[in-house]
């Protein structure tokens, strides 16, 4: 029997997607790859407010956190992306295995 | 002139206020001043002349200044003639008040006209004598200063400015007597005379200090002469260690006056200074440094009346010098070493008439031997400078024919201090031996024989350099000439002042009434007479002055066989008893030897031992802290680089250990710290919910 869309429904696929989002972050060599894991990490985490706000008497708070991590994203995505940037610029090469420099 | 009464003395003694006291010391001071800081230039511009003059300039103005004070003093009533000058404040420590004031009064007369007339004589005669000195304007410079100490001396007002002028002759003596100091010899005299000055100077020190400490305790301190007249009544009774106080401090005075003075036992310093150009001889050590020991007594006669047996001793060493001096003399070749003893045995008779309270003869004498003594001094000089520096008799002879005004003003004083009647000498000296008679008859004998003596040295003195075959060698002769005016107008003056100046004292024996005695008796007192004025027998007198005018003509006549007939062989006496006694005599008593041997050996053997104890135990506990030190600072060196740097390295060397390890943590591998994060926070995550 199909029960009611409910607050766990929602949990489970923000948990999916941070796993999907965490995986992608462990395993991409592409820098780019990685800041996508991110992105991905980021929006499970704002599956998760919106779900919270919903299902709780939270008001709009959890929503108006979301605005924010969004914002926090791109902001992040312009950075990193600006990193990448440069680091290609460097190494003609973007693959975060590549950079071990800052090692020891 | 405004009368000033002294506040502190009980007979409200009046003493009159002057300023012109001040110039006497002051003018010589000045030219001394100018002469050693220009006086290079001068003689360098204008010759010896220029400095000479300044320098002959200064003393004859003092003297000028001197006799101005003297008609003011005799125009004052007489127990009204002092003179004072309040120069200025000095010092004033607690009960100690010492100013800088000068006093004229009859003694401190005498004594300048002294000072300022024979000094003055002996500059004009030392541009003569030192004719070929290129440093003359130092002598002369040294000359004034010598006579700004000595005037000092007898105008300071109180004890301390006494010894103030007490020192600098001192000091101008030692200067002087090492002139030529190029010669190691001279050098050595003059410090001979400046230490053994120097040990009776410790003398007169203590006295001074004993004096004012015992009057402190009475409330009386003073140092000034006047007040201590009367308050000296406050040492009687006084005992220290069992002696009264007034003796001991009379005493360590006469110490001091032994050393100035050279009595026994401490003028062996006198015959060396010698060694000094031969006008210092006449100005020191015979007219005026020698005197300040008698001047000294007899401006504190007060204090010496006071203490009977320093008069004693003063009295006993004065005959005992007088006639050991005169022993001495007998036998030396050198024509100055005669007169130095001689001046010794005069000094001994001055503080003979000293200690039998005999203060005014004393002066008296102290006067004419200054005349007659200077004349003979500046007459050997001038006989040494035309004999070019030779100073013994053996290689004289005959010089009468060469140098007549020297002869005959050389003779007359020698006439004057043999004690021939009608001289300076005769009158001096006998008054000295009769108040010498009437105090003892031993003193009295002692001086009698030194009389004797005297006049013979003195003519055998005069035989053997101006009669007789001439001994000087042929180039020597050739050169031999009478000394310019310059030196013979003050050996002129002198030989008449060694008869003339006798006649100011005339005792009432022989129809005087002695005006030079009552001219002191303010200052010395009625005591001035050894308390036996009066009531004496003129017969007795007069047999006692017959006697050693006898004496006298007994020694001249001696010498006159001796060394001008040569009827009796003066080897008779120098070999008699073996020839030992005249070898004691000619060797001075071995005095010089024997004070070489105790006190110099004494003092170099202690310095050594004391130099030994220092390089040894001082230096070695010295050394024994450095080891000490040395080896501290080693363990505590060690301790420092095992202990403390030791754990700071470690903690160094750990840290980096640690870094080495941790840092293989930071691969840079950004996966690699991605699973580290992962693995971390799950880690926390199940640890906290766990």
């Amino acid at each position: 029997m199909l029960a009611e869309v409910g607050l766990h429904h929602f949990l489970f696929v923000g948990l999916a997607l941070f796993c999907a989002g965490m995986f992608c972050v462990l395993t991409r060599r592409n820098a780019i790859g990685v800041l996508m894991g991110v992105e991905l990490i980021l929006n499970a985490a704002n599956v998760n407010y919106i779900a919270f706000s919903r299902y709780s008497a939270g008001g709009y708070d959890g929503q108006v956190f979301s605005i924010f991590v969004i914002m926090l994203a791109a902001a992040e995505a312009a950075i990193g992306l600006a990193i990448v940037l440069a680091i290609y610029r460097r190494f003609h090469s973007i693959d975060v295995s590549d950079m071990q420099q800052l090692h020891w | 002139m405004t009368a000033v009464h002294d506040a502190h003395t009980a007979h409200e003694a009046v003493v009159h206020g002057t300023h012109l006291l001040r110039w006497i010391p002051l003018l010589p001071l000045i030219g001394a001043t100018i002469n050693f800081l220009g006086g290079r230039r001068i003689q360098a511009s204008f010759g010896r002349f220029g400095v000479a003059a300044l320098a002959t300039l200064m003393p004859l103005l003092s003297f000028v200044l001197v006799m101005a004070s003297f008609f003011q003093l005799t125009g004052l009533p007489v127990e009204e003639r002092t003179l004072v000058d309040y120069v200025a404040p000095w010092i004033h420590i607690g009960s100690l008040n010492a100013d800088i004031a000068l006093q004229f009064d009859p003694l401190t007369a005498v004594m300048t006209i002294v000072i300022t007339g024979i000094g003055s004589l002996i500059h004009i005669y030392s541009y003569g004598y030192m004719d070929e000195e290129p440093a003359a304007w130092r002598f002369f410079a040294l000359l004034n200063l010598f006579m700004f100490a000595m005037l000092t001396l007898v105008l300071g007002d109180n004890l301390l400015i006494m010894f103030v002028g007490w020192e600098g002759v001192g000091l101008c003596s030692w200067a002087l007597i090492g002139f030529w100091f190029s010669e190691e010899a001279n050098a050595k005299a003059g410090n001979k005379a400046f230490i053994v000055n120097r040990i009776g100077d410790f003398g007169f020190l203590l006295g001074l200090f004993l004096l004012f400490w015992t009057l402190d305790g009475h409330g009386q301190s003073t140092i000034v002469f006047r007040e201590l007249a009367t308050a000296a009544g406050a040492l009687e009774g006084e005992t220290l260690w069992g002696l009264s106080v007034a003796t001991l401090v009379t005493l360590f005075f006469f110490v001091g006056a032994t050393g100035k003075s050279a009595q026994i036992p401490l003028y062996v310093w006198l015959p060396d200074a010698m060694a000094g150009p031969t006008p210092v001889s006449a100005l020191i050590h015979a007219a005026t440094m020698v005197t300040a020991g008698v001047y000294m007594i007899a401006r504190m006669n007060f204090l010496f009346t006071m203490a009977p047996i320093t008069l004693e001793v003063v009295a006993y060493i004065g005959a005992a010098t007088a006639l050991f001096a005169a022993t001495i003399g007998l036998a030396q070749n050198d024509i100055k070493k005669v007169l130095a003893y001689s001046t010794v045995s005069q000094l001994g008779y001055m503080f003979m008439a000293m200690g039998v309270g005999a203060y005014a003869a004393g002066v008296f004498h102290l006067m004419t031997h200054a005349f007659f003594k200077a004349c003979l001094f500046l007459g050997s000089g001038s006989v040494i400078h035309a004999m070019h520096h030779e100073q013994d008799m053996r290689n004289m002879g005959g010089l009468r024919k060469y140098m007549p005004r020297t002869f005959w003003t050389f003779l007359i004083a020698t006439i004057a201090i043999a004690g021939v009647p009608g001289t300076a000498g005769f009158f001096s000296k006998d008054e000295i031996l009769w108040k010498a008679y009437l105090h003892h008859p031993a003193l009295w004998a002692a001086g009698f024989a030194g009389a004797g003596m005297t006049a013979f040295y003195m003519f055998r003195l005069v035989f053997m350099t101006f009669f007789g075959e001439c001994r000087a060698d042929e180039h020597t002769r050739e050169h031999l000439h009478e000394s310019s005016g310059w030196m013979t107008w003050p050996l002129i003056i002198l030989a008449a002042g060694s008869i003339l100046s006798g006649y100011i004292g005339i005792p009432p024996a022989l129809g005087g009434s002695n005006p030079f005695e009552h001219f002191l008796e303010p200052v010395l007192g009625g005591h001035g007479h050894g308390g036996v004025h009066g009531h004496h027998d003129l017969m007795l007198e007069y047999t006692y002055m017959a006697m050693s005018v006898g004496i006298a003509t007994t020694g001249i006549f001696l010498a006159y066989l001796m060394y001008n007939r040569r009827l009796i062989n003066p080897d008779w006496f120098s070999r008699a008893g073996g020839g030992a006694l005249y070898k004691l005599i000619y060797n001075k008593y071995y005095i010089d030897e024997i004070y070489y041997g105790t006190f110099l050996n004494g003092t170099i053997g202690l310095a050594r031992m004391l130099s030994w104890f220092d390089r040894t135990i001082v230096d070695g506990i010295v050394n024994g802290l450095a080891s000490i030190t040395l080896v501290v600072s080693y363990i505590n060196g060690r301790i420092d680089h095992y202990v403390v740097d030791g754990l700071v390295n470690f903690i160094a060397n750990f840290t980096g250990w640690f870094g080495g390890v941790m840092r293989r943590f930071q691969t840079g591998s950004i996966n690699a710290y991605l699973y580290g994060i992962v693995v971390v926070v799950t880690a926390v995550l199940f640890a906290s919910t766990w």
